[in-house]
């Protein structure tokens, strides 16, 4: 048995209760909005740019990623940061400048749609298909977490856990859409900043602050085989793989993480570019990437820092840490921020702890439901199952309903793969390995659509599966070191062994964003472009007017808030590298 | 839509401000429950920080309100 366990007291209890109260008022302030599908699917396209900017951020800020995150900077300390400032900001800035204008401006409201806006049905409707299905299941995924967390951490019944989250996440998006699922997740973001910044202090405060800090991981990270201040570096020992916990060298975090895996994720994922899409106007959309990711910067501090001071407290004598074993020696990096919650808070600020990973949990189960429910009801029912009529007021009462009932089968289906989840962990691992394969080529095939006119809707629909068979293979051929099962590759033959897991991540988006790219140009030279110059415009860089930014007051403007984040970024890097 | 995110943000953050504060007062004295916290009132700190931005956003809320109906 996992001794994480603590006892909450009515405090923490009444804690909790408030927030879910706000959570669903404020789904019910906004049902009286609901009126048409564009309200619920679209928020109306009128969110101001700090709101959706911070929804932006807060959808990303899941619990998986909470957790993961801290416990990966116990694993390999502030190399972590490569997952924010190099393989985030640079990808939310590019968003932000070069694709927002498309992806806004041409009306589409799907990423999905934009494909069949800009290439063909058969590119959508592949895309379509694959995200509503990688959505639910990723719901389900992180309902399971929850459940199990809850389960081991407080006690609670799984079940009851799972079905009460659920109905929580339900009530929310059933009364208020898409708007309720962003302004919930502003809610959420604050409560995840808040409710996690006593833990941050106090571990720095135990330690004896930064200089404490690596005074006292040197000793840990010597007997480890590295450098005495591999943890608290960024960019100092990637010169060599084998020098850094990483495993990876320079050019594999830049090219891997910071272009193809970053760009893929944030560029193309209608789970995030969902939230700028719903914003009140152009200058609006725009800024949503770049207001989210001045946060976004400072998040490691949050979370990775306390990470790293875990495992300072795990080999020092006495500090009374543990984390769970998996096998004697080998530690279950997942409860980190669990078991720093312990360690640290009081009843009070436990509660509010609780309910900061509670929220975590609900921002990436909602945001996974509201795309999902827009996807289902404009590119896969109003495309093949009932097209628009000429009844306008129908239409929209129709639609309405469709999305809402796309929102409770969305929650049910991923209640079910909750379940599958826990009888079969290990598909699920494997099912999310494969839908991280799609990121990558659609990337290569949106990004040459939108910069390149002679792109072809064929070259783009054989790219995206050229990329992600290539995927595939690199997967099925390669492992990392050590791996027991097959789900971490290897399934078709073992060809290649990498140091670590994260490494073939790397290089397999690195392969499928290859491949799909020179597949998509090759064919489109080839292949006759059905679409006109006059289709294309608004979707296309070369045929799109510039965006001009005037009247809006100079700090308002996309370029100053691009240039602020890319300087505190660089600030940032130097200052850790 | 019509709602102002800042107002429910405000609301919560000063109510739970209000909790802890209060709950931090009167557990100031149990040494045993903040040997935990390193000896520090943790519910007491939390609790004014979060009374202040709970303060700040109703503040925040009310102006907009204002400034939208002269």
């Amino acid at each position: 048995m996992i001794d994480t366990g603590f006892i909450l007291s009515w405090i923490d209890y009444t804690i909790m209760i408030v927030y879910f109260v706000f959570v669903l008022g404020i789904g019910w302030a906004l049902k009286r909005f609901m009126k048409d599908a564009n309200a619920f699917l679209e928020a109306g396209r009128s969110i101001p740019a700090w709101v959706a900017g911070l929804a932006f951020i807060s959808t990303n800020l899941g619990a998986l990623e909470v957790m993961g995150m801290t416990g990966s900077g116990a694993k390999y300390g502030m190399l972590t940061t490569h997952f924010y400032w190099v393989g985030a900001i640079p990808a939310m800035v590019f968003l932000a400048l070069f694709m927002m204008p498309f992806y806004y401006g041409s009306k589409a409201r799907s990423v999905p749609e934009y494909l069949k806006l800009r290439y063909d049905e058969k590119t959508r409707g592949l895309n379509a298909i694959l995200f509503a299905v990688m959505t639910i299941l990723a719901s389900g995924i992180s309902m399971y977490a929850l459940a199990i967390l809850m389960e081991k951490v407080l006690g609670w019944n799984f079940h009851l856990s799972l079905v009460m989250s659920a109905a929580i996440v339900l009530g929310y998006t059933y009364l208020g859409g898409l708007s309720s699922a962003i302004y919930n997740e502003v809610l959420q973001f604050f409560i995840i900043v808040i409710g996690l910044l006593p833990i941050v202090f106090l571990c720095m405060k135990d330690l004896g602050g930064w200089q404490g800090l690596e005074d006292q991981l040197a000793p840990i990270v010597t007997s480890k085989g590295y450098a005495p201040d591999t943890w608290t570096t960024t960019w100092k020992y990637t010169g060599s793989a084998t020098a850094n916990p990483l495993g990876v060298e320079w050019y594999g975090i830049f090219a891997g993480l910071g272009f193809v895996l970053s760009f893929g994720y944030w560029c193309t994922n209608f789970l995030i570019v969902q939230r700028a899409m719903s914003a009140k106007s152009s200058t609006a959309a725009r800024n949503t990437p770049l207001i989210g990711a001045l946060p976004k910067m400072f998040i490691p501090f949050l979370i990775i820092v306390p990470g790293i001071a875990a495992l300072v407290l795990l080999n020092k004598q006495g500090s009374g840490f543990t984390l769970p074993e998996i096998s004697p020696g080998h530690y279950n990096y997942d409860y980190t921020i669990i078991a720093l919650l312990k360690q640290y808070l009081p009843a009070g600020v436990l509660g509010l702890g609780i309910t900061a990973l509670l929220a975590s949990f609900m921002s990436g189960m909602a945001g996974n439901v509201s795309a999902f429910n827009t996807v289902w009801t404009y590119d896969i029912y109003q495309s093949y199952i009932r097209p628009v009529t000429s009844d306008k007021a129908g239409d929209d009462k129709h639609y309405l309903k469709v999305g809402r009932l796309a929102t409770i089968f969305g929650v049910l289906v991923s209640i079910a793969a909750a379940y599958l989840a826990s009888l079969f962990g290990n598909i699920m691992d494997f099912l999310q390995t494969i839908f991280s394969m799609i990121n990558a080529p659609l990337f290569a095939v949106i990004f040459l659509g939108m910069f390149w006119k002679r792109t072809t809707g064929h070259a783009a629909f054989t790219g995206l599966l050229a990329g992600f068979t290539i995927a595939l293979i690199h997967h099925g051929i390669t492992f990392p070191d050590g791996a027991d099962t097959l789900v971490k590759g290897g399934w078709i033959l073992k060809y290649h062994a990498y140091p670590v897991e994260m490494a073939q991540n790397f290089w397999t988006a690195i392969y499928a964003f290859l491949t799909s790219a020179l597949v998509t140009i090759g064919l489109s030279v080839t292949t006759l472009q059905k679409k006109s110059d006059e289709e294309l415009r608004g979707l296309v860089y070369s045929l799109t007017p510039r965006h001009v930014e005037t009247g809006v007051p100079w700090y308002q403007r996309s370029t100053t808030l691009a240039i602020l984040v890319l300087g505190i970024g660089t600030v940032l890097t130097i200052w850790f590298w | 839509m019509g709602i102002d995110i800042k107002l429910p943000i405000g609301l919560m953050f000063f109510i739970l401000g209000l909790l802890l504060t209060v709950f931090g007062l009167f557990t100031g004295g149990d040494e045993v429950m903040y040997s935990r916290s390193l000896g520090i009132n943790i519910n007491l700190w939390s609790g004014c920080g979060m009374l202040v931005f709970g303060l700040i956003m109703l503040f925040l809320a009310l102006r907009s309100r204002k400034a939208k109906t002269p």
